[in-house]
């Protein structure tokens, strides 16, 4: 591991009581959602990850405790190392903090998730669908959300097949 | 049933001026089909005059689900779906797919099936580029330049077509190496090609670099600062011309990019002519790789000789009861990743391109996410375009170079 990464890990270790884990000399940490924003501001101010990479989430269902995995990819430029932070979250209709105030690029990126995956944001600026169209029903890219197969809805019989189609219902 | 809903003025307040809401200024919309869009691209925009105060960009008219559909392939068939991203870098999108393919289980790639990857990326990036140079041309009114690029493009064109059979969906690259080798034709097609371009390149220059047209077009147009490109996450040409000298070939080299001996041009102007001068020599720099990777191909195998991942050649299914079983195994189930993720990002002709994978012991992804660069470029389209014309927001989608099935996915 380089040697400003172990530096990084273990003072969020300290501070955040992170968990580690490392597959593929890839480095993760676990930290728990009411830090997320804390934690994103130290790794930019302190060990100069300028740069938010990507920012995704995976979802477990069945799996309710944790349900979603929420990615966060960081990239230094100072010190070309990249590091990853997972946040669990439960249940079927999470929310967390934004982290559009320390990385603004986070906006559209939590605007997909929301999208794709249903979990909400508190205190983003501007939180509507973004790839799908607005009156969309359902997160895509759920596991519960059904892909191909699918009874094709008309108007005589929308609700009917609608009671029985397996998607999150919230 | 649900009611379809519109969505109302009101909706967007937070996004508009508050006078907007008085009728003070103008809300306009622009595409999705409108050619200087480069594809299906809806901007909502808030009008002062011609000024442009407030510009929304609103995307998703091209998603077409790949994340969701790559989750229910195998790894190898999945690689189809990723030519579809970014229509304009098939190869580069097929090498970081199998890139992390290749991570996630440990897979070795041999020397020649590097070498060759490296030459049809860098290619590639050039194809990239010339309709980018064409079509941002275009945009601003010179329309000669596109001719140009697009016969250059064919040329490349026609060396795919050559590897893989497509012009431009090729799936050309495969976990553990290649499809199959180079026809022997190959080589002398890309040093033809060497030896044309860099006197196109000029061609090129001679016709916009010094026009005074295409200067008061682009100078001092969509100025992004070094701190905004950093804080907004911009990559590729768009953050080397504002002043940072970041290129993953170079920060982390990946199939043997650290053994080429390149430059990565910067500028430190940070406007729309800025880009342009960046990627006109990143041309030049990928010529100069291709030259260096051609002179030093290597013989040998083009497929790793790991059974458990790679299939079998043709020629030995008729001779080796294993070689039947493993074709057999692979072509039907296809072949099991560990729990686990890995993230791999290469340098792609708009920035940093990156597929996060993650695997659950079975043989089909169990995440696969997409990090593409015109996602995230695109957002800066407000920064860039507030104060400045309705002409120059032409400019402006041109210079971001966003390819729309790469912001949708």
């Amino acid at each position: 591991m380089n040697e400003h990464l172990s530096t990084t890990v273990q003072s969020l270790k300290d501070q955040y009581g992170a968990e580690v884990s490392e597959f593929r000399s890839e480095v993760s940490l676990v930290v728990p959602a009411e830090q997320i924003v804390a934690v994103c501001r130290t790794l930019r101010d302190e060990f100069s990850f300028e740069v938010l990479s990507a920012q995704t989430a995976v979802d477990y269902w069945p799996e309710q405790e944790p349900r979603f995995h929420m990615i966060y990819l960081f990239y230094s430029l100072a010190h070309n190392v990249r590091i990853r932070l997972r946040v669990p979250l439960n249940g079927n209709a999470p929310s967390l903090s934004t982290i559009e105030g320390v990385y603004p690029n986070a906006n559209w990126h939590e605007r997909e998730i929301w999208d794709m995956f249903g979990i909400r944001f508190e205190g983003h600026s501007d939180l509507r669908r973004i790839l799908m169209p607005e009156d969309w029903e359902g997160h895509p890219l759920r596991k519960d959300y059904p892909l191909g197969y699918e009874e094709v809805q008309f108007t005589f019989n929308y609700d009917e097949i609608d009671a029985r189609k397996p998607y999150a219902k919230e | 049933m649900f009611e379809k809903t519109e969505v109302t003025l009101d909706e967007l307040r937070h996004l508009v001026s508050e006078r907007a809401m008085e009728g003070e200024t103008v809300l306009l919309n622009m595409g999705p089909q409108h050619p200087s869009t480069h594809g299906v691209l809806r901007l909502l925009l808030e009008l002062d005059g011609e000024t442009v105060i407030n510009c929304i960009p609103d995307i998703g008219f091209l998603h077409t689900g790949i994340e969701k559909n790559m989750e229910v392939k195998s790894y190898e068939k999945a690689e189809v779906m990723t030519d579809r991203l970014d229509y304009l870098n098939t190869v580069g999108n097929n090498l970081v797919y199998c890139l992390a393919v290749e991570k996630l289980v440990e897979l070795d790639v041999p020397m020649r099936a590097q070498v060759i990857r490296v030459i049809l990326t860098e290619l590639q990036r050039i194809a990239s580029h010339l309709v980018w140079l064409g079509t941002h041309a275009l945009d601003l009114a010179a329309m000669s330049v596109f001719l140009y690029c697009f016969r250059e493009r064919e040329m490349i064109l026609d060396i795919l077509e050559m590897c893989g059979g497509q012009r431009m969906m090729t799936t050309y690259i495969r976990p553990g190496g290649l499809w199959r080798d180079v026809p022997v034709e190959f080589e002398e097609a890309v040093r033809q090609f060497l030896k044309v371009f860099p006197a196109r390149i000029d061609e090129y220059e001679a016709l916009l670099t010094k026009n005074p047209l295409f200067l008061e077009r682009t100078t001092k147009i969509g100025v992004l600062s070094r701190e905004d490109a950093i804080r907004w996450g911009v990559t590729g040409p768009s953050l080397r011309a504002s002043g940072v000298g970041h290129d993953l070939r170079k920060a982390q080299p990946y199939s043997g990019y650290e053994q080429y001996d390149f430059l990565v041009p910067t500028h430190t102007e940070g406007d729309t002519y800025a880009r342009y001068v960046v990627r006109m020599e990143e041309m030049r720099q990928s010529v100069r790789i291709v030259q260096q990777a051609l002179d030093k191909l290597p013989f040998g195998p083009v497929r790793s000789n790991n059974r458990k991942f790679v299939p079998p050649p043709r020629s030995e299914l008729s001779t080796s009861m294993e070689a039947l079983i493993h074709h057999f195994k692979l072509w039907t189930e296809g072949f099991d990743a560990p729990k686990g993720s890995v993230y791999v990002a290469v340098e792609s002709p708009r920035g940093e391109l990156g597929v996060y994978l993650e695997g659950n012991g079975g043989p089909k992804p169990y995440r696969v996410y997409w990090r593409t660069p015109s996602f995230v470029n695109l957002q800066i389209l407000p920064l860039l375009s507030k104060g400045h014309l309705v002409a120059d927001l032409v400019a402006l989608i041109g210079t971001i170079d966003i390819v729309l099935g790469d912001v949708d996915r």
